[in-house]
């Protein structure tokens, strides 16, 4: 309630400093996911150092690898990874899972119960494992990195979506547009969804989080992003002989994931307020 | 003179808005209540009555706060004394009942134990002896089985026992002052009888005082000995209840007034030669419908309407009339086809229609509209007026750009909205202002019949006669025909041709306009008419105990 206003009223939108914080983070690592290689002092695959965990220095800006490689052109190089998957991903669970949500809430029945029941079964498969056995049945590339972590994610987002779209559907203005004639792409396009927008939206970066921490944790278990790429988690992964040390290999791309979820979760919960003044 | 129990000296209450810009919302009020007096707060929503009422507790709305001004309980002042003292005083000097009991219950606690909280917390008396006190309340307050009831939980008693048990849970720290903030607004008529007697014997022996939050004014001249009239934040009009009946001074108390007194029916007067030809233009017929699976019977598990049938004429109204839970808001779920009937016909201008919205074409949607009560509800709260009003224009007549746009702006007129409003969002507009949107919205399909579920219970008398008006004036224009549901007997007095009384989902009777209220024959229709409150303090004296009610 005692936020100060910070952005100016201009676009009737405000936001508190936390939220602008952790706004910028998290355009700044999408801004790296796009241009970042490109600044790279160094070629990610290079070996630029005979010592291997080495320190900071002026040359290697946050140490070396295992290898011997530069670890702050191979995190520039992993945000591609991490970044761009993750938001391939929760695009699709969360798109499909909003829409059939929407849908299984306006109709209803038989229509509800069975995609309900299906969708909770592949839930209650352990996620983590459910990635380890469709990784190692499939093998694993990009695009099957993808899609599973879609799949995987789909039946939380439907969940979410169709608890939101069940208590909108019971609203009188549903009954008015259904006693008009609507169809269902209506009503759930027109109607529900505009009343729905904000907490889907809310959950999107909560599974946005998830999804990363969940592709770092596969590439940390050696089954998603495969050298020579190498994401966060890879990198986490590759160097954790380093953690005795105390070699910023290991540390920095701990501290990429975490600066990146944090501040996604962050951002979701200070977004902007419309300022609504109605005398 | 002796010394006030309360006295509120030129309050004003300020409120922020989301941009922080501030708001005056109570300008320089100042009354008083003297010992064992119930004054009365009445005026339409956003009036301000409520806000008073509760610096009485010395509390505000989030968001709001006492810019200046008194507030003196037993001499002390609420204004500048701390939170703790003030919680101190709560519950035991000054007590709150709430507008809706069912909301104020939380549903997972017994009531017994809810109703002595306020004991607990102020450390008053042993649990023992507080259960036998709120007994005692129970049973003064004409609760049914006064030793059990409080040993169920809040959805296992009606909203009028509910109501009375919010009032228990009020007295049981003995306040000197009670605040009952519309405390019969959300009942029936009949139960809201047995809810002001029994409000009414409770203050008068013990010799509390109150003060009666309400836009009902005739409900208000039963209970109150003072009324002070409100709007926009100021004291319009303050006098004894009978002076204010008697003889309004100020124009807007006189409105009030006026618009309890609904204009007298006039048949409508038709232009068109086709009145000859009397051919229903609705017809419903052995109507069972209900919720649930179907039993053995063929009948839904909860079957809440059994052989209803009604006619209405072109140009005519039908009043359907009956109290919550006797299925008169299914009625028209199931004319509107969002129930399916298990058995029965609606006939549209002599067509069969098929029971579900789905199986009806466009044009028989469109001739038949509904309205619903809440405006709240019934606006989608993210779209625009222009979008909502727009929607049915795009899809029944294909109306687009700008052709639509001068179609809304011609709704709006015809609702007697500004324009300008077609921009806003429904959360913009006032209560009434919604009611004509959820109205325009309607008539945008260009239909024939218009079924109107209680479409003006939510709204201030002043406000709900200006809309009665509006739909009489647009009858006129229109060549409508409505269906009129409601609880309220004047509403549907003043606009219907033929009222049918509802009870339990069966037709208890059927009477023309010139036989309300008094050619009733069925002792439900006395009953329900009898309970309508009238403009007179004696009213409520002069009733005969209610039948149904063994404690009294």
């Amino acid at each position: 309630m005692n936020q100060t206003p910070l952005l100016s009223p201009r676009f009737g939108l405000r936001m508190n400093a936390v939220g602008i914080l952790s706004g910028l983070i998290v355009l700044f690592w999408i801004l790296v996911a796009f241009v970042g290689p490109s600044f790279a002092p160094h070629a990610p695959g290079d070996i630029v150092d005979f010592d291997f965990f080495g320190p900071i220095s002026s040359e290697l800006w946050l140490g070396s690898d295992y290898l011997g490689r530069d670890i702050f052109s191979r995190i520039l190089l992993g945000t591609r990874y991490t970044v761009g998957i993750s938001f391939a991903a929760v695009c699709i669970a969360c798109f499909s899972g909003v829409v059939l949500g929407m849908t299984a809430a306006v109709i209803g029945g038989w229509f509800d119960m069975v995609l309900s029941r299906v969708l909770d079964a592949l839930n209650s498969i352990p996620s983590k494992l459910f990635g380890l056995v469709m990784v190692a049945a499939i093998g694993s590339s990009i695009p099957v990195l993808i899609v599973l972590l879609a799949v995987i994610y789909t039946p939380g987002s439907y969940r979410f979506a169709r608890a939101l779209a069940v208590n909108c559907n019971t609203l009188d203005f549903i009954s008015v547009a259904r006693a008009r004639g609507e169809k269902t792409i209506y009503l759930i396009s027109q109607e529900i969804l505009p009343n729905i927008t904000g907490p889907v939206l809310a959950d999107f970066g909560l599974r946005f989080v998830f999804i990363v921490l969940l592709l770092s944790g596969l590439s940390f278990l050696g089954l998603g992003v495969q050298p020579p790429n190498a994401d966060w988690g890879s990198l986490v992964k590759e160097n954790i002989g380093g953690l005795a040390f105390a070699a910023p290999a290991v540390i920095a791309p701990c501290v990429a994931i975490a600066s990146l979820t944090i501040s996604v979760n962050l951002l979701i919960d200070n977004l902007p307020v419309k300022i609504r003044d109605r005398a | 003179m002796t010394k006030p129990l309360a006295e509120i000296q030129d309050l004003y209450v300020e409120a922020r808005t989301d941009s922080g810009r501030k708001v005056e919302i109570i300008k320089g009020v100042s009354f008083t209540i003297q010992e064992g007096e119930i004054v009365a707060l009445i005026g339409e929503s956003g009036s301000g009555k409520t806000t008073i009422a509760l610096t009485l507790m010395g509390y505000t709305r989030s968001g709001c706060s006492i810019a200046k001004g008194k507030v003196l309980l037993g001499g002390e002042d609420l204004v500048a004394m701390s939170e703790r003292d003030r919680q101190k005083l709560r519950g035991t000097d000054v007590a709150y009942v709430p507008q809706s009991a069912a909301a104020a219950f939380n549903p997972s606690y017994r009531l017994i134990d809810q109703v002595v909280e306020v004991v607990g917390i102020h450390k008053l008396m042993s649990k023992n002896e507080a259960r036998l006190k709120a007994i005692e309340l129970f049973r003064a307050l004409a609760l049914p089985d006064p030793e059990h009831i409080g040993d169920r939980y809040p959805h296992q008693v009606s909203g009028g026992q509910l109501q009375r048990l919010a009032a228990a849970m009020a007295l049981i720290g003995d306040p000197q002052l009670v605040i009952f903030d519309e405390p019969t607004t959300a009942l029936d008529v009949t139960t809201q009888i047995e809810v002001l007697r029994a409000f009414k014997s409770v203050m008068r022996k013990r010799k509390m005082a109150g003060v009666y939050v309400s836009h009902d004014l005739a409900v208000v001249a039963q209970i109150a000995d003072r009324i002070i009239v409100l709007k926009g934040g100021e004291i319009q009009e303050e006098g004894s209840t009978q002076r204010i009946l008697d003889s309004a001074q100020h124009p807007y108390t006189q409105e009030l007034l006026a618009a309890f007194q609904p204009a007298p029916f006039v048949p409508p007067q038709l232009v068109e030669t086709e009145v000859s030809i009397r051919r229903p233009v609705l017809e419903v017929t052995g109507i069972y419908a209900g919720y649930g699976p179907l039993q053995a019977d063929g009948l839904p598990l909860k079957t809440v309407l059994r052989n209803v049938s009604c006619k209405l004429e072109r140009g005519r109204n039908l009043g359907v009339i009956g109290e919550s839970g006797s299925g008169k808001s299914t009625l028209a779920r199931v004319i509107g086809g969002l129930l399916p009937a298990v058995r029965g016909h609606v006939q549209l201008n002599g067509r069969e229609l098929d029971p579900r919205v789905s199986g009806r074409s466009k044009e028989e949607l469109r001739r038949m509209q509904i309205v619903f009560q809440l405006a709240d509800t019934a606006l989608n709260p993210a779209r625009s007026v222009a979008d909502i009003l727009g929607r049915p224009l795009a899809f029944y007549h294909g109306q687009k750009g700008a052709e639509q746009e001068a179609r809304v702006n011609e709704l709006l007129d015809m609702v007697r909205l500004p324009r300008a409003l077609r921009h806003r969002m429904p959360n913009e507009l006032s209560g009434g202002q919604k009611q004509r949107v959820n109205f325009a919205r309607a008539l945008a399909a260009k239909p024939d019949i218009i079924l109107c579920d209680e479409i003006t219970s939510a709204l201030d008398t002043v406000v709900a006669a200006a809309i009665i008006d509006l739909l009489k004036d647009l009858q006129q224009e229109l060549g409508l025909s409505y269906v009129f549901i409601s609880h309220d007997l004047a509403t549907v007095q003043s606009i219907c041709d033929e009222v049918m009384v509802v009870q339990h989902g069966e037709t208890v009777e059927l009477l023309t306009n010139d036989q309300l209220p008094d050619g009733a024959r069925h002792p439900y229709s006395k009953l329900l008419f009898s309970s309508v409150p009238k403009l007179d303090t004696g009213w409520l004296d002069s009733l005969p105990a209610h039948p149904g009610n063994p404690d009294r």
